[in-house]
């Protein structure tokens, strides 16, 4: 594998905007990170090993500028604390039990051969982006990225408690707001 | 109340059980925990169905939204291109 950077915009800019809007939300933003990405692989092409495709390469220059973007966003929402959790207090009774009107409810799309429809998906985005920074950085560097739950925390500054709280509630709310939006 | 029985009854404890097993394995005493309460729980255990499946709805939006027709505007690339090439004769 060898880098072309003169191919670099008309093979891989696409993508990589596709990639950063998805997980920031913001075109303009996106649009910065991608000339960033460039310039700063740039600097970086004789590093270049030629052990993984330049696209997947590129890919993971951008990965740690939006880690950059998440933290920047995320540092003035913690910390979280397990005592006065605001967030899921609303679910469940003092001693744990579902609340009875936040008890799950079927939304028709449990089982493997569902159909979920563009709708479904548009509540899903909406509720995604209701999520608190931290959460999303966390949530979506987790399911999405399938980092180390160690990188996650060491990149994010969370410690490994928090991280489950965080995680925990991030998928208590996105439910909830399913349901609340769906059925 | 002992540990056990409180496990059995304590949704909220289930709940945050189910999110850590979608991401790592649980010790032996979570994996009994989790297994007693979902035996009797309803709730819960439609809660961990739609649990694993917003994951992979989650999981589908983001890369599917990758490969799906979202250009950046052609003088954006120009210029972009062009900055690369100034910097490569540099």
């Amino acid at each position: 594998m060898t880098l072309n950077p003169h191919n670099w915009v008309s093979a891989h800019a696409d993508y990589l905007y596709s990639f950063a809007i998805t997980r920031l939300n913001d075109e303009e933003q996106a649009k910065d990170l991608v000339q960033e990405t460039f310039l700063a692989a740039l600097q970086k092409v004789n590093n270049f090993e030629g052990k993984s495709s330049e696209r997947t390469w590129l890919t993971a220059i951008l990965k740690n500028k939006i880690i950059d973007v998440y933290r920047k966003k995320s540092s003035g929402l913690r910390p979280v604390q397990e005592k006065n959790d605001e967030q899921t207090v609303d679910f469940f009774e003092e001693d744990g039990h579902w609340k009875t009107e936040h008890g799950p409810k079927e939304f028709g799309i449990e089982d493997k051969d569902h159909l979920v429809t563009r709708e479904f998906e548009q509540i899903l985005k909406k509720c995604m982006q209701k999520l608190p920074a931290l959460w999303m950085a966390v949530f979506t560097m987790k399911h999405i990225e399938d980092e180390p739950t160690e990188t996650i925390c060491a990149e994010l500054k969370v410690t490994a408690s928090n991280f489950w709280v965080i995680i925990h509630r991030a998928k208590l709310n996105l439910r909830a707001c399913l349901q609340k939006n769906w059925i | 109340m002992s540990h056990l029985k409180k496990i059995i009854y304590n949704c909220k404890q289930a709940t945050y059980l189910i999110e850590k097993k979608s991401a790592q394995r649980l010790s032996f005493r979570e994996t009994v925990e989790l297994r007693i309460h979902l035996y009797g729980c309803s709730f819960c255990r439609l809660f961990s169905k739609q649990s694993a499946v917003i994951n992979n709805m989650v999981k589908e939006l983001f890369n599917s939204s990758a490969g799906s027709g979202i250009h950046l505007d052609d003088d954006f690339k120009k210029e972009l291109q062009q900055r690369i090439e100034e910097e490569l004769n540099k």
